[in-house]
């Protein structure tokens, strides 16, 4: 089980978090205009690897906010958490 | 394993193995086709490129151990009762090739039709399974909808008892559903594509690839480059790493699945238990152990292990179902990188890239499908074009939005 840091709370059980899949995926600003392939990208396709990874948790069991971190996807060492607006500590993402 | 491949013969399930399965080969500079991974997905295509198509030049690229991914990894369930016409057709293929295989590879591995009970625990499980069988028997597969007592008939060690927190309502059976020794699944692939002439090299990482324009002429390996005429990836949880290098992006996640068994125990369970609601699937091995898997861990790794606490809602799960394995001791626990993607329907076909194949995204449920995808990747290969069976599984599917949304047939949260 993986120790979360919340930005608010601290550090909590992974029992307490949701997982929000990657980080800053913004809404397309003009999705009309989109072609099938550009909303097939945005609606499927996400980043994977193997390495850092910004993504999003949830603070379910707690103060249900949303945040973001950067965790390495072998070792799971969480090299930063944020709070939404934030940039992450050594800029990653 | 040992380095020369299998081991000895085993006692506990009759098979003598030869002291050598497969060559132990340094890759040559070119092949006609180049398999990216030796799990049994690779193995297969490679068996079938010599067998149905004559083509023998080839080579099978493992960065680790032959089938040490998740081929060893998996709880061995094969079953072909999924929901949609396109999986019916494709896990139904596999089912067949299955029953014929220990035959056409001269090669016992213990393939046991002993069936399969997904359970329902709510209203809704009930329509959905119900439905799910119907569709099953339309497209010839075999099916049925089970009552309590009629799943205790066929389990009897399972509690189908109302009191339990989330009662068991029934559940479909399909009886030519079963389990097979995976490892030696995949011996039986390699010593025939050894026999083939075909090159199974160990320790030799795919790092990228040789491009011509939008053409793939070869791999580069950490073995030096080797050229291709046609490259077939079959990297399971890795193949977005290995995309990414050709700027390659996929509709896939990775995520850790896990397993565990339990010490041996005389046989007690006679079927393969499968229950999405409370989570847990269980069969017994051949030799005794109790087989079980979990769920996927929520978050993206690659880390080949998962976290405790899914372990023990699999076992909570496991023990309230069969209040009989309360007091057996868990022996070994094990995690495998297993890649999702939107739709929990694997992705097979073309790529941007003239003469690159892929096949990946099978999530949690890949090794039932081990024969059709051997046999549907050979055929990529070797015609350069889609096989009817796995048409419908292309990567335009995301952009057409002809999803095949398999996530309550394919029956591990994900
Ligand atoms: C715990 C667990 C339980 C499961 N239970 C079931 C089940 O009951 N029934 C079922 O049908 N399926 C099950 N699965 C899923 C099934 O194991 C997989 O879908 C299937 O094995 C994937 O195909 P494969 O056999 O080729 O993969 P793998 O055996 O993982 O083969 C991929 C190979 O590619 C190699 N590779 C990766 N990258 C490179 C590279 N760059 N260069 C060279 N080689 C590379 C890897 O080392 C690996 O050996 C389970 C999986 C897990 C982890
Ligand atoms: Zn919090």
């Amino acid at each position: 089980m993986l120790l979360i840091r919340c930005p608010w709370c601290g550090d909590r059980e992974e029992t307490e978090f949701g997982y929000g899949g990657q980080a800053h995926v913004a809404y397309p600003p003009s999705a009309e205009q989109l072609s099938d392939d550009e909303w097939a990208q945005y609606l499927f396709f996400r980043d994977n690897p193997k390495g850092p990874f910004a993504e999003r948790w949830v603070h379910a069991a707690g103060c249900r906010r949303w945040f973001n971190a950067v965790r390495h996807t072998v070792s799971n060492e969480f090299i930063s958490v944020y709070r939404p607006g934030e940039k992450p500590a050594g800029g990653a993402a | 394993m040992r380095p020369g491949g299998a081991s000895a013969g085993s006692a506990q399930t009759g098979q003598q193995h030869a002291d050598h399965l497969w060559r132990h080969t340094d890759p040559k500079p070119s092949y006609d086709a180049v398999v990216v991974g030796a799990g049994g997905h690779g193995l297969a295509t490679a068996f079938y490129l010599a067998k149905n198509h004559g083509i023998t030049n080839v080579a099978v690229l493992e960065r680790g151990w032959l089938a040490g991914g998740n081929m060893a990894r998996n709880t061995t369930i094969i079953r072909s009762n999924y929901l949609w016409d396109e999986s019916a057709a494709i896990y139904e293929h596999a089912l067949k090739l299955w029953e014929g295989l220990p035959e056409e590879l001269d090669y016992d591995f213990l393939f046991s039709q002993r069936g399969v009970l997904n359970l329902a625990h709510t209203q809704q499980d009930v329509r959905d399974s119900r439905r799910r069988v119907y569709a099953n028997q339309l497209n010839g597969v075999d099916g049925e909808w089970l009552t309590p007592d009629e799943v205790a008939k066929v389990c009897p060690i399972l509690n189908v008892s109302p009191e339990t927190r989330y009662p068991v309502l029934g559940a479909t059976y399909q009886p030519r559903a079963g389990i097979a020794k995976h490892d030696h699944v995949a011996w039986a692939f390699a010593r025939q594509c050894d026999q083939y002439g075909i090159d199974l090299i160990q320790h030799c990482e795919v790092t990228g690839f040789l491009t011509s324009g939008n053409r793939v002429t070869g791999v580069r390996t950490t073995r030096g480059d080797i050229a291709a005429g046609r490259v077939a990836m079959t990297a399971a949880g890795h193949s977005s790493v290995l995309a990414g290098t050709l700027g390659l992006r996929l509709p896939v996640q990775s995520h850790p699945l896990q397993a565990l068994v339990s010490e041996l125990l005389e046989p007690v369970h006679p079927t393969v238990v499968m229950s999405n609601h409370v989570h847990v699937y269980v069969s017994q091995a051949h030799k005794g152990e109790l087989v079980m898997g979990a769920g996927v861990d929520s978050y993206n790794s690659y880390g080949q292990r998962g976290s405790v606490h899914v372990i023990e809602q699999q076992m909570a799960a496991a023990v309230e179902l069969f209040p009989i394995f309360a007091r057996a001791h868990v022996l070994r626990t094990w995690g495998g990188i297993v890649d999702v993607t939107p739709d929990a329907s694997p992705v097979i076909g073309l790529t941007p890239y003239e003469n690159l194949y892929i096949n990946c995204g099978w999530g949690t449920g890949g090794f039932k499908a081990t024969p059709a995808v051997g046999w549907v990747m050979a055929h990529l290969v070797a015609t350069g074009t889609p096989h009817a069976l796995n048409e419908p599984f292309g990567l335009d599917r995301f952009t057409t939005g002809a999803l095949i949304d398999e996530h309550g047939a394919a029956a591990v949260a994900h």
